[in-house]
């Protein structure tokens, strides 16, 4: 389950803080548009099949670009354990 | 109707610093070279594959030449082969009126088969083979002599031949540069230099013609080239004075920077003299060292690099995109450093060859090497490349094409752009047939 740490503030543009580290993050705009997705509950795989009726992208792309995203949130510190 | 797709990421905000990992890469994508689609590049002749404008070397060597023979009235240009010694780049030099200058056997014969007479052939560097001095004496070409040993071989070979040979000495000298170029020639404050050319004066057989210097490479002041050119000029008035030995050239070698940004430079971008910059140092130096208008030597020139960096290209593929342990983003390429040989030296620009959105990662760029030396880039900010994506690697021209390594890899087609922006292929993409044409099995070994 993939799930934002409760702290983490964002923004609808993609500008994401974490305040307790103070570091701050800026996204494109489909990484604000899952970072939205995510703050509002919506699962993993509920997010991917929005992702694929909306863009342009195949499956098995997309399915790698998440795992990538998800490491990047990770390292970032805003992901919940 | 689907929106386009871009792969999703974050980027950490810096505020207050520079950004350390280096300044934006250019946005502007490229997506032609002199008129041609890289499309059509890659289509036709494969990714990688290194491209050559002809509209540029010509460019760049006309202006060069401009910036010596506007300030000076003798002046030579001699195309350095170990820079690229593609027949076709050569050719092009020497359609244009360069000599060539070589450092080696094969380089010597490689610029008797393009076409150039002997005498317009400079034969430098220190391992010149008895056969190679033979012919070269044949020849009437210019031998700069690097050592005594060589010279010792000159003098016994020219006596065997009985004929005379048409010769220089390479001068090393202090010119405030650090370390001082001290491994080739004759040092001229030690005064071996001196002691070289008072065993030519006492020799019948060998003809000093001229004097050569080569002080370093990619040079960012104008001010060692000055001094190099003062203190060759003193030795040939020397020369003059004490010995009536009249000096017909001075051979200031190369050195000149390319644009290109050398690595560990915090802001990218390289602050270099301009040619006409070394132009002036050099000739001002030589017109007021004291020679009579008509004793005024020839300007021998041997630059390499800044004639042909820019003109060089390198299109390259994307394999993969990952992410490593600490988070960066890194990114796969086709070409590793055994294509790109100065990228240990540069951190080259790199474009993109198609338009993208304005987020950018910062990325590091691996070859397709099993090797972990094989980084072309430690960092680059560039936009989100997808598998099969191409990029256009600037500034390629000088050392990679004669540097390049078979290993693990094949080395990849090279074309050239014509003036009328027509593309030839001047070197087929080599094959494991071409490799294998060299090794030999033993009858037990064989399969």
């Amino acid at each position: 389950m993939v799930k934002l740490k409760s702290n983490i503030a964002t923004s609808e543009n993609g500008f994401i803080f974490n305040p307790s580290t103070g570091d701050s993050y800026t996204s494109n705009p489909i990484a604000a548009e899952i970072i939205a997705l995510l703050k509002n509950g919506y699962t993993a795989d509920e997010i991917k099949i929005q992702l694929l009726e909306k863009y342009e992208v195949e499956r098995k792309q997309l399915e790698r670009d998440w795992d990538d995203y998800i490491l990047q949130l990770r390292e970032a510190n805003l992901l919940a354990l | 109707m689907k929106q386009p797709y871009e792969r999703p990421i974050i980027k950490k905000m810096h505020t207050g610093l520079m950004d350390k990992f280096g300044r934006q890469n250019s946005k502007e994508p490229v997506s032609d070279i002199e008129g041609v689609t890289i499309e059509q590049l890659v289509e036709n002749y494969g990714s990688p594959l290194f491209v050559i404008s002809e509209k540029q070397i010509r460019r760049n060597y006309q202006s060069a030449l401009r910036a010596f023979n506007t300030r000076y009235p003798k002046v030579q240009f001699a195309w350095s082969y170990k820079t690229n010694y593609l027949n076709s780049v050569c050719q092009i030099f020497h359609q244009e009126g360069s000599w060539a200058e070589v450092v080696s056997g094969f380089e010597y014969q490689k610029a008797i088969n393009n076409g150039v007479v002997g005498h317009q052939i400079i034969f430098n560097g220190p391992d010149k083979k008895e056969e190679e001095l033979t012919l070269a004496i044949k020849n009437q070409s210019l031998i700069h002599i690097d050592h005594f040993n060589e010279l010792d071989q000159l003098i016994q070979l020219c006596q065997l031949l009985k004929q005379k040979a048409k010769i220089a000495i390479r001068v090393n000298m202090d010119t405030g540069t650090y370390p001082i170029w001290d491994r080739f020639g004759f040092n001229l404050e030690n005064e071996q230099a001196w002691t070289a050319i008072k065993k030519i004066k006492e020799n019948q057989l060998l003809e000093l013609q001229g004097l050569h210097c080569h002080i370093g490479t990619f040079l960012l002041s104008t001010q060692p080239h000055e001094i190099a050119a003062r203190k060759l000029s003193e030795l040939a008035l020397r020369c003059k004075a004490e010995l009536q030995l009249s000096i017909k050239y001075l051979d200031l070698g190369g050195g000149f920077p390319s644009k290109n940004n050398l690595k560990g430079t915090y802001t990218g971008i390289d602050s270099i003299p301009t040619i006409d910059e070394f132009a002036t140092s050099i000739t001002e130096a030589i017109l007021n060292a004291g020679f009579p208008t008509e004793e005024l030597p020839l300007l021998i020139l041997e630059s390499g690099r800044a004639l042909i960096d820019d003109a060089g290209y390198l299109i390259g593929s994307v394999i993969a995109n990952k992410r490593l342990s600490d988070g960066r983003s890194a990114t796969i390429l086709n070409f590793g450093v055994n294509l790109l040989f100065t990228s240990n030296w540069y951190d080259h620009h790199i474009s993109t060859t198609k338009a993208y959105s304005e987020y950018t990662e910062a990325t590091t760029l691996f070859g397709p090497l099993c090797m972990n030396i094989d980084v072309i880039r430690q960092h680059i900010e560039l936009p989100l490349l997808n598998k099969g994506d191409h990029i256009v690697v600037h500034k390629v021209g000088a050392y990679n094409m004669t540097q390049w390594m078979q290993f693990i890899q094949m080395r990849p087609a090279v074309v050239l752009i014509d003036q009328k922006s027509k593309v030839h292929l001047i070197r087929k993409p080599e094959t494991l047939a071409y490799l294998d044409s060299h090794e030999q099995i033993p009858t037990h070994l064989n399969p």
